[in-house]
């Protein structure tokens, strides 16, 4: 059932498939959570917004 | 009335004129979910598809804007990825457009699945091999991605900006948008090609069907090239046409030049394959399918002119005067061949769904005919109010373009 495919099978053709969607989904999760922080960090005032 | 959301330094119309403007484009809206609402009520019977027809004209449509939506991929590729500097002033509009073709593509799709309850079938229960399943899954991807690029630009409002948070949220957003935009490259490369491939897999259907390289069919090469090609055109013939009816200069002419360049090469590049990709399919394909070039075109209303449409009058002319500086610099002939190239790829797509499934295939098959329903019309026809109004509104209180206050200054 893992990963987050009802009929997984343990082959190549599913492995590139939902290896390639992972990536990207992981690349835009972690796009995403990189600004949340930096934005959170910002806001409360432990880094400033000219930093990184 | 809502001039404190309109962006500092530029002239806009009165609200009682937006709002006149908005009546027509909310009128397709509400055909199209008048039409909508029928369709989900009383099923896909309010169609004309049929068993003959299962793709119709809501395919046509989705294929068509996905294809001239890549404007919005290609141009953050080209601004991000390759450093062109001049396209900053037109990435905005670009985001919007994509945005637009992509949502509209997508809520469509809801409809045309007959079941949108089900929807979620498609990622949970995946066909791996399935150039469908693919295609949903980069499109649903590549929808995101948009999103993401369409943030900052409405976090930019001159409202929402003044709110600190929002405003260190759309910096920080926009600082790494070239992560964003080569991820959306990544899907949208997939995407365009597999819907392509779709067709040139179908082994029954000599029409479409094509040889190719390891599991991808010539068609997703063709379909990857031809949408890259026709994205900045369309996306010139947009912010010409919203330069036309504000009567204002939103964008640096240079912008302009360097996407009809690209674009006029990019078609050429597109005809040349396309050209040895119809002679390989006239002596490949067909004869070891057992049919002759004529039998595709011997019934119905769809002729050999429609081949010359595709390749001479939509193809092959627009790349010259895309190609030719002093023809895509004259304004008349720039608009000419950006309306030529998106036509050709608009028939393209409309020659391999539609035709492809009105060619009789079996010997006791005969020609069907599909006209659409006042309905089908609704829902695809809803996208292009739902664009206009989504344009309008964004340009009205977002800085869709950098350098309208400079190129348009405001007399105090």
């Amino acid at each position: 059932m893992l990963p987050f495919c009802f009929e997984w099978l343990w082959g190549i053709d599913h492995i590139i498939f939902f290896g390639l969607l992972y990536l990207a989904l992981v690349i835009i999760g972690l796009g995403l959570t990189f600004v949340g922080i930096k934005t959170f960090l910002q806001v409360v005032g432990i880094l400033w917004e000219k930093d990184m | 009335m809502d001039s404190v959301l309109i962006p500092a330094g530029v002239k806009r119309c009165s609200l009682k004129l937006f709002l006149l403007w908005t009546l027509p484009w909310l009128g397709l809206l509400a055909w199209g979910a008048l039409s909508a609402f029928l369709c989900l009520w009383k099923g896909l019977n309010q169609t004309n598809m049929t068993n003959y027809f299962a793709f119709a004209v809501w395919i046509v449509f989705d294929l068509s804007v996905i294809a001239l939506g890549a404007g919005a991929f290609f141009t953050g590729f080209l601004t991000y990825i390759i450093g062109k500097k001049e396209l900053k002033d037109i990435i905005n509009i670009a985001v919007i457009i994509g945005f637009i073709c992509y949502s509209g593509a997508v809520a469509m799709l809801g409809i045309d699945i007959g079941q949108p309850i089900r929807g979620w079938f498609i990622f949970w229960h995946a066909n791996v091999h399935s150039m469908l399943t693919e295609v949903s899954f980069c499109i649903t991807c590549y929808l995101v991605v948009l999103i993401i690029e369409y943030v900052p630009i409405i976090l930019a409002n001159r409202k929402l900006d003044e709110v600190p948070d929002f405003h260190l949220f759309g910096n920080n957003l926009h600082r790494i948008m070239a992560v964003f935009a080569a991820t959306g490259v990544f899907l949208s490369f997939f995407h365009q090609g597999s819907l392509g491939g779709m067709y040139g897999v179908m082994y029954a259907r000599p029409f479409a069907f094509r040889e190719g390289f390891y599991v991808w069919p010539w068609t997703f090469f063709l379909f990857i090239l031809s949408a890259i090609a026709s994205g900045p055109s369309f996306l010139i013939l947009c912010t010409k046409l919203v330069q036309g009816i504000t009567r204002k200069k939103l964008v640096p002419e240079k912008a302009f030049q360097t996407l009809a360049k690209i674009s006029g090469w990019l078609l050429a590049s597109y005809m040349i394959l396309k050209i040895a990709d119809t002679l390989g399919w006239i002596y490949g394909v067909i004869p070891k399918a057992g049919m002759t070039f004529m039998d595709f075109f011997s019934e119905g209303p769809y002729g050999v002119w429609l081949l010359i449409c595709e390749i001479i009058i939509f193809g092959i002319i627009p790349a010259v005067i895309l190609l030719i500086p002093k023809a895509r610099q004259h304004q008349g002939w720039l608009i000419t061949g950006c309306l030529m190239n998106c036509t050709g790829i608009v028939l393209n797509r409309f020659v391999l769904t539609i035709v492809t499934l009105a060619i009789p295939v079996m010997p006791f098959d005969k020609f069907v005919s599909y006209l659409p329903t006042w309905q089908e019309w609704g829902i695809s026809l809803a996208l292009i109010g739902f664009g206009v109004l989504v344009v309008s509104l964004s340009y009205r209180y977002l800085p869709v373009f950098p350098k309208e206050a400079e190129l348009n200054p405001v007399a105090e």
